[in-house]
């Protein structure tokens, strides 16, 4: 049975950044990955970051996801692609499966950075074909350049229903509308805002009542809700669609983090159960550390800096790094955190993440 | 209903009475300058480094809204590409008698050609008058991020922010 240093599966953000951070102080990276290339979602993010000028925003998250891979392979970092992690087992084993081949690696150490996955709505007719998810529509067009269908009506108003309208929009696309059931719009005005210029109308405290067509998405039926969220009768409209796109938020990927025995922490605000961690990212089981949005679902820059204090906790805790170095690239990344969550829109996070930012010791 | 950005995806004009960025009438009158429509608190500060005139303040935190020094401003439009939600312009009201010229970022394909005629929308992406495309910049330092310099009759400078995207093209009036 192979041993490695230092294992991390999910080669999203979180696990590039952890991969790099650890490997660049020295230690031996093998970083994990079901899919057939790396980057997680950051080669589907076409659009320019936000963010400080200093931490790569304005950027588009595919060039990030270029420099990321390339600073992996400058630092050694072993990929594993098509594999997938199936379990994790006693004394640091790793269950990986590729194609037919089983096989089981030990690690030191492992980095958990397994991401999220989107939640769904359930409606009549939303078993139809036409009725996806927003990262499949965000895949078909912006990693295969297929377009699935012409007429999109978009569930949802957060980052991603905006942003990957706006996708949509750019592949050519027309958005019908983006109804959103809370009285108000979720993400931020100025994706909002670009739409509508768009032509795209967002119709708030409105929802799907129904989705119909004989074999595919032929229509759906959209609704007004009062106050309490209630769908108020005769305010159904009918529209013509072929798309119906869900972006109804996200939850952490938390099945091996379970399996491992962890800890867990129930943060409705955060995407559900997530693993407790501290502040080097170090779940409260030993040699298991976390990072990203399994530990709370946030964004891509968050998900970066998180994997950067697993890496180098890790590499120190290896000793790779001395306390003093690590220390002070963990405070810097301390300072970035609370920037990138600081604001109307990040507040609630940062109060719901403090806790685990606390714990700055070393479990050799 | 509610009025303001939160609630529908526009600015409102008391909201942008309040933003920092947004020149004054006076200002305006004097010649091309930037519209910087950001109103919400939001992580981001691309636009601060981008100006070479140092005429755009953020500082820390980052969350602050950027504000614009109309004095330093030149209406170069280097910050419109910058900005990753796309919520910077600029506006010269000095072009011509009669016509005034918007500039904004336009991130659709195909783009429209210099000399043409063109559909001008509002913030809400209601056709409001038509336009004549005066120039394309799309330089690497763009990034995939055209900007569109658009003359418009004076009067719908304060109102147009973009042109009609191409699939919408045949659609409404």
């Amino acid at each position: 049975m192979e041993l490695v240093e230092v294992a991390v599966i999910g080669a999203g953000p979180a696990g590039l950044a952890a991969s790099i951070e650890a490997a660049k102080a020295g230690a031996e990276v093998v970083l994990i990955d079901e899919n057939n290339r790396p980057g997680g979602q950051l080669f589907k993010q076409i659009h320019k970051f936000f963010g400080s000028k200093s931490h790569m925003a304005g950027i588009r998250g595919i060039n990030i996801a270029t420099k990321l891979l390339e600073d992996c392979e400058k630092f050694g970092v072993k990929t594993l692609l098509n594999t997938v992690a199936f379990g994790l087992f006693e004394e640091n084993r790793i269950g990986l499966a590729n194609k037919d081949k089983k096989s089981i690696l030990r690690a030191k150490r492992i980095i958990l950075a397994t991401g999220a996955s989107e939640n769904v709505l359930n409606f009549p007719g939303w078993t139809l074909p036409g009725v996806m998810g927003a990262g499949a529509l965000q895949t078909m067009m912006n990693v295969n350049r297929v377009l699935p269908g012409k007429r999109i009506l978009m569930i949802g108003s957060g980052n991603v229903g905006l942003i990957v309208s706006y996708q949509a929009l750019q592949a050519g696309a027309k958005v019908v509308a983006i109804v959103e059931a809370a009285p108000q719009i979720g993400g931020y005005g100025v994706h909002a805002a670009k739409i509508r210029r768009a032509g795209v109308p967002i119709l708030i405290s409105h929802t799907v009542k129904k989705v119909f067509g004989n074999d595919c998405v032929e229509g759906a039926v959209i609704v007004r809700l009062d106050k309490k969220w209630k769908p108020i009768l005769g305010s159904e409209k009918k529209i013509k669609v072929d798309v119906v796109c869900l972006s109804v938020g996200l939850n952490p990927l938390t099945e091996l983090a379970w399996m491992a025995g962890c800890k867990f922490v129930y943060i409705p605000a955060l995407g559900g159960h997530i693993p407790i961690h501290n502040w080097n990212m170090e779940s409260s089981k030993k040699d298991l550390y976390v990072a990203g949005d399994l530990t709370g679902v946030e964004e891509a820059s968050t998900a970066l800096e998180e994997g950067k204090l697993a890496g180098l906790a890790v590499a120190e805790s290896l000793g790779y790094l001395k306390r003093e170095k690590a220390s002070k690239r963990k405070a810097e990344i301390r300072e970035q955190l609370i920037a990138l969550r600081a604001g109307p829109f990040g507040e609630l996070r940062r109060k719901l993440k403090e806790p685990f930012m606390q714990g700055d010791e070393i479990r050799k | 209903m509610n009025k303001g950005l939160k609630f529908t995806g526009v600015i409102s004009e008391e909201e942008l009475k309040r933003c920092p960025g947004y020149p004054s009438e006076e200002r305006f009158k004097k010649g091309p300058v930037a519209v910087i429509e950001c109103i919400q608190e939001i992580p981001c500060n691309p636009c601060e480094a981008a100006c070479p005139f140092g005429a755009i303040e953020i500082g820390e935190p980052i969350t602050n809204l950027p504000v614009l020094d109309e004095k330093k401003c030149r209406g170069c439009g280097v910050c419109i590409s910058s900005c990753p939600g796309l919520a910077i312009f600029t506006v010269d009201m000095s072009y011509s008698k009669t016509e005034a010229v918007v500039s904004f970022p336009f991130e659709y394909l195909p783009l429209p050609k210099i000399g043409e005629k063109v559909k001008a929308v509002n913030r809400e992406g209601r056709i409001v008058t038509v336009g004549r495309i005066l120039k394309i910049k799309n330089s690497l330092k763009n990034d995939h991020t055209p900007i569109i310099s658009l003359a418009i009759p004076k009067k719908w400078a304060a109102e147009v922010r973009s042109i009609v995207i191409p699939q919408n093209k045949k659609e409404r009036k």
